[in-house]
């Protein structure tokens, strides 16, 4: 009995439940024709729905958590588990094994030794799925009569309804927010894991970048761990080289949509602007392997520069800049247009021209906006990882010229986790460091572009 | 038809508009008004809202250019010279037929740049010197001198909404045009702010051409010389203050003037 048919069994119980209350707030109707009820019938169909199935839901998914240790506490007290090897792998896959064959998903057991597990497994999985169906139904059921019993002409069907509305809704806005928290809890807690083994020192002063995976974790070589080369690769890419692509055009496309463009043109422009931006990244990524870094490294070698890197750091700043000018743009779009055409009349009626009012009165003006732009514009470009795991190498260099290959932090973040090192060496423990140090500069950066531009709402408003 | 008074005197015209029509796309908002604005007066241009006021002041600097839909004909000429000839360049025009709003609008810089703004694109100053003291004189005929002196860098939002006209005022001056138009200049203030701006209207006088939009029949008496009076996109009447609010030719200024309707 899978939490599914629980899942579906409650929504039917609530089907019933909804028809019955209803059919009884009609029966109110009809007993007196000139009381008026206090809430519709299906107000009142809706409220009992809402009592038979929430609970049963809730318990359905609590059970769903709950069961297969109950099941598992059963099989291991039968007589059959006695002869278990006490630890390790071996008796972990020997109860996977014979839960896979009770469970019907694999035909026979690998390891004869496990065959004597799957009949106490069988009868333990349908003796808790009874257990669980049935009070599924008792408290599907209790909520229903509990409900129905409250039921009256003047009973306010319709706000209580609302009011269980709301906190569902409530309860779903907090999902995203928890999840958040425990992200950062685990991020954390990993985090000081690594700190454990390697200083912050080190790692956030040191400028050799050469974890081992292989090596003992027990002498994690701290100074191999220094993750300046990284940080300055992110910052190198993700918000110099990028910014110098990404600043101009977008401001400049926003200048022109927003002054210049006719509104025919805009109506096209706008929209495939946006487009852009819903290019998933990794296209640009192919786009920066296969296309821009080859490309680069040609006129590079061409020019005489025989030491230039196929992974360089401008190929990836490129395409990434390339990526972020919608962002750039329609901020700058949004923060150019929120100035007050009085500015720009008042610029005009003095004399000035259109593009003196946009370089010394609207963009000045825009500025806030313009800068928290490209403050998130930054924060996302550091944050992204596609482009760069196809395009930047994974060398950690610490140099400033565009044409070497240097690797960021999301790189470093993939390579360590997806890397040889078991999940507690610190080479793996890194990734988590590093995320977390992501993490910290993004939300900041967002934080403060976010208070500019609210700001420099409030200056217009 | 516009009714003329006929005792205007031969003052000098800086202004001639010549049987001017407007149109929002296809709407028509001003219809073959012909009018001649004065040197070194003041004219008022009165009228119940919508009727077009605006729209006819934005013409004599051509503001109604940066609006796509508004489409002007007739002829207006600034000293005789059209201002709508294809060959004039309409940022000279502006210099010299300075404008200001309804509701103040400094630029979001400091008080000195706002008005160090406009001589600064015109090239008025050579050097920082001669900068400062288009600024100081400025800000002494719009008679804000004496209350900003000290705070020049100060932001111009951050002065009082009397205060930020009289700087709109000083910065339409800075370009030292030679009209000045003003559309309903006082209607965001209150009559104490209103009282300093109709005196520096008095002050100025002499020295420019002014057209005012009101809607305060009393300040159309107080700072004009010369009133016109549209109604529904035409001009309906156009002589000297004292007559037209005393003694107007057509009823339905006479109507206006005392209140029944607009
Ligand atoms: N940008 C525009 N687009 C279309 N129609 C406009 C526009 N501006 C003004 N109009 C129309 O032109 C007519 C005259 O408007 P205008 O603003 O000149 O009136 P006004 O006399 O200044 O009124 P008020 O005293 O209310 O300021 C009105 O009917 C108005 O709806
Ligand atoms: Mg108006």
């Amino acid at each position: 009995m899978s939490p599914a048919i629980l899942l579906l069994l409650a929504l039917a119980l609530g089907l019933a439940g909804w028809l019955a209350a209803r059919g009884r707030a009609w029966t109110f109707k009809r007993a007196q024709p000139g009381v008026r009820l206090a809430a519709l019938p299906s107000y009142h169909g809706w409220y009992v729905a809402l009592w038979i199935v929430i609970p049963a839901v809730l318990f359905a998914i609590v059970w769903a958590a709950l069961s297969p240790n109950l099941v598992l506490q059963s099989v291991l007290a039968s007589p059959a588990a006695a002869d278990l090897p006490v630890f390790g792998l071996q008796r972990q896959t020997m109860l996977a094994e014979a839960r896979n064959v009770a469970l019907g998903n694999s035909p026979a057991v690998f390891n004869p030794a496990a065959a004597g597990l799957v009949e106490p497994f069988r009868s333990a999985i349908s003796f808790y799925n009874w257990i669980g169906l049935a009070a599924t139904l008792v408290i599907a059921f209790l909520g229903g009569a509990f409900s129905f019993l409250r039921l009256r002409p003047d009973f306010t069907a319709r706000t209580r309804v609302e009011k269980m509305v709301m906190t569902i809704l409530l309860l779903a806005s907090l999902v995203a927010i928890l999840t958040t928290i425990g992200i950062v809890a685990s991020l954390v807690f990993e985090t000081i894991r690594f700190f454990g083994m390697v200083s912050p020192i080190d790692f956030l002063f040191g400028a050799q970048w050469n974890p081992d995976p292989m090596s003992n974790p027990l002498n994690p070589q701290g100074d191999r761990y220094g993750a300046i080369p990284l940080f300055w690769g992110t910052i190198f890419i993700g918000a110099i080289i990028a910014m110098i692509v990404a600043i101009p055009l977008g401001l400049m496309s926003a200048i022109y949509l927003t002054q210049y463009a006719d509104p025919r043109v805009r109506a096209w422009v706008k929209p495939a602007l946006e487009i852009l931006a819903g290019v998933p990244t990794v296209v640009y990524g192919y786009f920066a392997a296969l296309t821009i870094a080859p490309g680069i490294r040609d006129i590079a070698v061409s020019l005489g520069i025989s030491n230039a890197s196929s992974e360089s750091a401008l190929a990836a700043g490129l395409v990434m800049g390339v990526m972020i000018i919608p962002f750039v743009s329609s901020m700058a779009d949004d923060s150019i247009a929120a100035v007050p055409g009085a500015m720009r009349d008042g610029s005009l009626a003095m004399g000035a021209t259109s593009s003196e009012t946009i370089r010394k009165v609207m963009i000045p003006a825009a500025l806030p906006g313009i800068v928290a732009g490209v403050m998130l514009a930054v924060s996302r470009a550091i944050g992204e990882t596609m482009i760069v795991v196809m395009a930047a190498s994974t060398a950690a260099n610490l140099s400033a010229n565009p044409l070497d290959s240097m690797t960021t932090v999301t790189v470093q973040i993939v390579a360590m986790l997806t890397g040889e090192g078991s999940f507690d060496h610190p080479a793996t423990l890194s990734a988590f460091a590093l995320g977390f140090v992501l993490f910290l500069v993004t939300l900041g950066l967002n934080f403060i572009a976010l208070r500019v531009v609210k700001r420099f709402r409030e200056a217009y408003e | 038809m516009t009714v003329v008074h006929d005792n205007l005197e031969d003052t000098e015209a800086k202004m001639r508009a010549h049987d001017v029509n407007v149109f929002y796309g296809s709407k028509q908002a001003i219809d073959s008004v012909s009018i001649d604005i004065p040197q070194k007066y003041v004219t008022a241009f009165i009228g119940p809202s919508g009727c077009g006021k605006s729209t006819f002041l934005r013409c004599l600097n051509r503001m109604n250019d940066t609006i796509p839909a508004a489409r002007v004909e007739g002829e207006i000429t600034l000293d005789g010279e059209n201002i709508y000839n294809p060959k004039l360049d309409v940022v000279q025009l502006r210099a010299r037929v300075g404008m200001v709003f309804q509701k103040p609008n400094p630029f979001p810089k400091s008080i000195y740049e706002n008005i160090a703004y406009g001589p600064k694109i015109h090239g008025f100053a050579e050097g920082k010197d001669e900068l400062d003291a288009i600024v100081e004189k400025s800000l002494r005929r719009a008679g804000l001198w004496e209350e900003v002196k000290d705070r020049l860098t100060d932001s111009g939002t951050a002065l009082s909404g009397g205060q930020q006209q009289r700087l709109c005022i000083a910065r339409a001056i800075a370009v030292d045009p030679e009209v000045i138009l003003m559309d309903e200049p006082c209607s965001a203030l209150d009559p104490i702010a209103t009282a300093k701006i109709e005196e520096l209207i008095a002050d100025l006088s002499g020295r420019y051409a002014i057209v005012i939009v009101t809607h305060s029949m009393q300040q159309a008496a107080r700072v004009s010389q010369r009133t016109a009076f549209f109604h529904l996109g035409k001009m309906v009447e156009y002589g000297r203050t004292s007559d037209i609010f005393t003694n107007p030719l057509e009823q339905r200024t006479q109507d206006y003037i005392t209140g029944r309707y607009g």
